[in-house]
């Protein structure tokens, strides 16, 4: 683990720290996350709990420490669960791993300092079918804390996990998560990021999937000043899948909302299927950000790669910045991408109005059915019941 | 190839026959002529060299040096998607000019016959009464409708330029860059740097300190420009860069269609092509510009062809003013070349359709860029890439709404095809959308050729390759039909050429 930390300080002096002129940071300064001191972040202490009648071991962390006493007996059939401090064997090998493989070829420092500085996070080695999700829930107790985190998940082959991955983790955050999916197994990673609003992250996935194996990722974010979502997710083995899916709602009354979602999938087998579907709703000078890839290696033949990225714009002052990116090196390969930017078709709005719908409750009517697509990518139902609670409720909190 | 097959229903016949005679470039022969060359390699005295060459006026020498002074401290970008080694600037020449126009022919009678002839064999005709190639025996069109101005540049001069003085009734200023600086120096003046300004990037900078020849359009007011009018670049010298610029202003209400086309000799050391096209449009008028771009583009090991390297801009200053560029690019071993469309008018428009085709080494990173400024602007974007071989193909494009452009639109879709298992394609499009009533759609998709598609013309006994062009064509088509008829033609032929090789 040492080795580990002192290979990824390395990586990040040699690459140093990013800058508005590095190709990828070009919409998004990433001054704030460098800032010596951390910007002050009101904690939200009200939010209801999310997943709160479901079964699933919670592992909750408090600005970024473990708090046993806050948690679930962390014991569940078919998975191994551990702290970063108390690393197993495996842990060992496999910390920061795929972070550094993730460093080519774009380099992502952020991600190098979280290996090299973490301080705490949750290893999981998943051996067979899970029967209940892991719950990683933060809290935000302190208007300056700050949480470097970094979780690593091993599902072994034919293994099954859900990870649900709640709340805001610190006034400022930079959270990593390395997945290894292993042949035929399965995992899915749903992602409601806080409620509280000042708060700035920097979030990180590393995935490397195997032969036959499913990869699902959601994350939804209605708040946050600056969040910067990156997804590194390679295609290892032929006939696996993956899907990264996002649903963000912005509004810049609550105070500045800059949201990035930067996702790169490498197609490195044949056969694969690759799906990105990001949908932001923006809205008060709201700033959404889309930088996607999809890269399809020689070789990585009967290829299915597709990529959607919308932005809903409710008034005239937000921004939707996008490039959705096609490196293709094969032929035999089907990959396409579609991106829109618009407001609210006023056809639509016009329709629901004269069938006596009040304007308020139709404008979320069609914020709903533009945030489906993604939506749909949460296999659960239970789960996708309890996100689609969350965007009315934050509908409703933010009408007019 | 198919031997003589009939014909089935459903298939073009003169795209078959085109694929039939296809043969590998045909325009890397190259003219035998005496040349008078400026010292290799650049420097203040060889920007002072050039500009006293075309007889310039001192303030055009000061706009030159200040280029060069410019482009000294900048560096060449490398954001493209194009390997390619490292290029001496000092180890070219940056003017070559044929003796015999030393004395500045008055008139084409007066040209040097090798370079009439070089130009014949190009199937580009210098004398008025001659059509443009490819289109002979096109029945049913009256002669006067396919008339076509043209001035041929050949090296760093222009050679002549047909139908002046019919253009000149109309009001229509068409002649050399040179010309234009020497007789026109108010138009030249006020409006060359205008789009494209000195410094706006390392290769339109270079070309600002050292073009030599381009073309010069001026469309007075209201004037719908009587025929169509070309340039015809041809690069003959060895070791020698061309950099042409080329100036095209349509004052209100003006139309005109430019036509541009070019070739090179086949060599073994790549050559180096930066040019630069400044287009301004005024109020209520509409410039179309199409281009078939063939330089030579290296042999099947990547020896050799052209860098090609062009920053192409049109700047709609008036309101209701259209542009459009249509492109095809075959030739070159580099391509870097972003047509681009400044919408600053309001409901003022932009549209761009291109064809990139990349072969055995071939790269090219080519798109657009759409910068909308004023209200209600439109913009259509139809690109279509094909790599085959072990050649690069990138799509690159900018779409920008600013603030101000309220309802306005934008439409891209660019489809990429692979033919083979060795090449690749990529898209990389630059989305900014600031105001919340316009909207923009962006649409890319990448396959390779549709097999069943392939599959029906083979059980119809075309040949692979041939079936290939033909699928090839049908997957073209949007952009072929934007072109004028004698560029389709052309461009459609070229397709075919320049995928041979590339099955099996």
């Amino acid at each position: 683990m040492q080795s580990a930390r002192a290979d990824a300080a390395a990586r990040l002096a040699d690459m140093g720290l990013p800058g508005r002129r590095d190709e990828y940071w070009r919409w998004t300064n990433p001054a704030p996350f460098m800032a010596e001191a951390v910007p002050e972040a009101g904690a939200f202490r009200a939010d209801t709990p999310i997943f709160a009648d479901m079964p699933k071991v919670r592992l909750v962390f408090t600005d970024g420490v473990f708090d046993a006493a806050a948690s679930d007996d962390p014991r569940l059939a078919g998975v191994e669960i551990a702290r970063l401090a108390d690393a197993p064997q495996w842990a060992g090998a496999f910390y920061g791993s795929l972070e550094a493989s993730g460093q080519a070829p774009v380099r992502r420092p952020f991600a190098a300092l979280n290996t090299a500085r973490a301080s705490d996070g949750v290893m999981l080695r998943v051996t067979g079918r899970a029967a209940r999700p892991v719950h990683i829930s933060y809290r935000q107790s302190s208007d300056t804390s700050e949480a470097i985190l970094h979780h690593c998940v091993k599902l072994e082959e034919g293994a099954e996990l859900t990870l649900l991955e709640t709340g805001t983790a610190a006034a400022r955050a930079n959270l990593v998560l390395e997945v290894d999916v292993g042949a035929g197994a399965r995992f899915h990673h749903i992602r409601p990021q806080g409620r509280s609003h000042g708060h700035r992250v920097y979030s990180a996935i590393f995935a490397r999937i195997s032969a036959g194996a499913l990869f699902k990722s959601f994350t939804l974010s209605m708040n946050g000043r600056l969040t910067r979502n990156e997804a590194m997710i390679e295609i290892v083995g032929d006939n696996a899948l993956a899907h990264i899916a996002g649903a963000a709602l912005g509004d810049g009354a609550d105070g500045d909302f800059h949201h990035d979602d930067t996702v790169f999938i490498t197609h490195g087998a044949e056969g694969g299927e690759s799906r990105q579907v990001f949908k932001k709703v923006l809205r008060h000078g709201a700033t959404g950000i889309f930088q996607g890839k999809i890269l399809v290696q020689p070789g990585a033949q009967k290829t299915d790669g597709y990529q959607i990225s919308q932005a809903l714009m409710l008034d005239d002052l937000c921004q939707f910045l996008a490039k959705p990116e096609l490196e293709i090196y094969a032929d035999d390969v089907k990959c396409s991408h579609g991106s829109t930017t618009g407001a609210i078709d006023e056809t639509a709005l016009f329709y629901l109005r004269s069938r006596g719908v009040p304007r308020e409750e139709a404008v979320s009517l069609l914020v709903l059915s533009f945030l489906a697509d993604a939506i749909a990518e949460i296999d659960d139902e239970a789960i996708a019941a309890e996100i689609l609670a969350r965007l009315q409720d934050w509908l409703a909190r933010h009408r007019g | 190839m198919m031997g003589d097959q009939e014909v089935r229903e459903g298939v073009d016949r003169e795209t078959v026959e085109t694929v039939q005679g296809m043969g590998s470039y045909k325009y890397g022969w190259s003219t035998e002529i005496e040349m008078d060359y400026a010292p290799k390699g650049l420097s203040e005295d060889i920007v002072r060299l050039i500009s006293s060459k075309n007889d310039e006026p001192e303030w055009m020498l000061e706009w030159r040096l200040a280029a060069y002074r410019r482009w000294v401290e900048l560096e060449e970008p490398r954001w493209a998607m194009l390997r390619y080694p490292e290029i001496d600037y000092q180890d070219q020449f940056y003017y070559a000019k044929p003796k015999s126009m030393e004395g500045k022919p008055k008139s084409l009678d007066e040209v040097d016959p090798k370079l009439l002839a070089t130009y014949a064999k190009l199937g580009i005709p210098l004398k008025e009464q001659m059509l443009l190639a490819g289109v002979e025996g096109a029945e049913g069109v009256a002669a006067d409708a396919r008339r076509v101005a043209v001035d041929a540049v050949f090296d760093s001069v222009s050679v002549g330029t047909t139908f002046k003085a019919e253009l000149a009734k109309a009001g229509v200023i068409f002649c050399s860059i040179s010309e234009a600086i020497r007789e026109h120096p108010e138009l030249v003046r006020k409006y060359l740097g205008s789009v494209v300004p000195q410094s706006d990037n390392f290769f339109a900078t270079l070309n600002s300190a050292v073009f030599s020849d381009g073309s010069f359009v001026y469309i007075p007011p209201g004037t719908r420009c009587p025929m169509e009018l070309s340039t015809y670049f041809r690069i003959n010298a060895e070791n020698t860069g061309q950099f042409e610029r080329t100036l095209i202003i349509a004052d209100k209400g003006a139309y005109v269609s430019y036509l541009e086309g070019c070739t090179a000799p086949k060599r073994d050391i790549a050559q180096l092509h930066a040019a630069v096209v400044e287009i301004v449009i005024l109020e209520d008028a509409e410039v179309k510009y199409s281009t078939v771009q063939n330089w030579y583009p290296g042999d099947e090991n990547g020896l050799g062809g052209i860098y090609n390297f062009v920053t192409k801009r049109a700047d709609c200053r008036g309101d209701r003013a259209k542009v459009m560029w249509t492109q095809v690019e075959t030739g070159s071993a580099i391509t870097w070349k972003y047509p681009s469309c400044i919408l600053r008018g309001n409901e003022s428009q932009g549209e761009f359709y291109s064809i990139a085709i990349a072969n055995n080494f071939q790269q090219a990173d080519t798109g657009t860029k759409m910068i909308h400024l004023g209200r209600d602007t439109r913009s259509r974007i139809v690109s279509k890439g094909i790599s085959a071989g072990h050649a690069q193909n990138t799509y690159r494009g900018q779409v920008s709404m600013h603030p101000k452009a309220k309802n306005s639109r934008n439409y891209t879709q660019c489809d990429s095809l692979l033919i083979g298992g060795k090449c690749g394609a990529h898209t990389v499009p630059y989305i900014e959308v600031k105001n919340h009533s316009s909207r923009v759609e962006h649409e890319a998709t990448t396959s390779k050729v549709d097999e069943d598609q392939l599959f029906y013309c083979r059980a119809r006994g075309i040949g692979e390759e041939a079936a290939v062009a033909l699928v090839v064509n049908g997957f073209c088509k949007d952009v072929l039909q934007a072109l004028p008829m004698e560029f389709a033609m052309e461009a459609q032929a070229l397709v075919a050429i320049s995928l041979e090789g590339s099955v099996g």
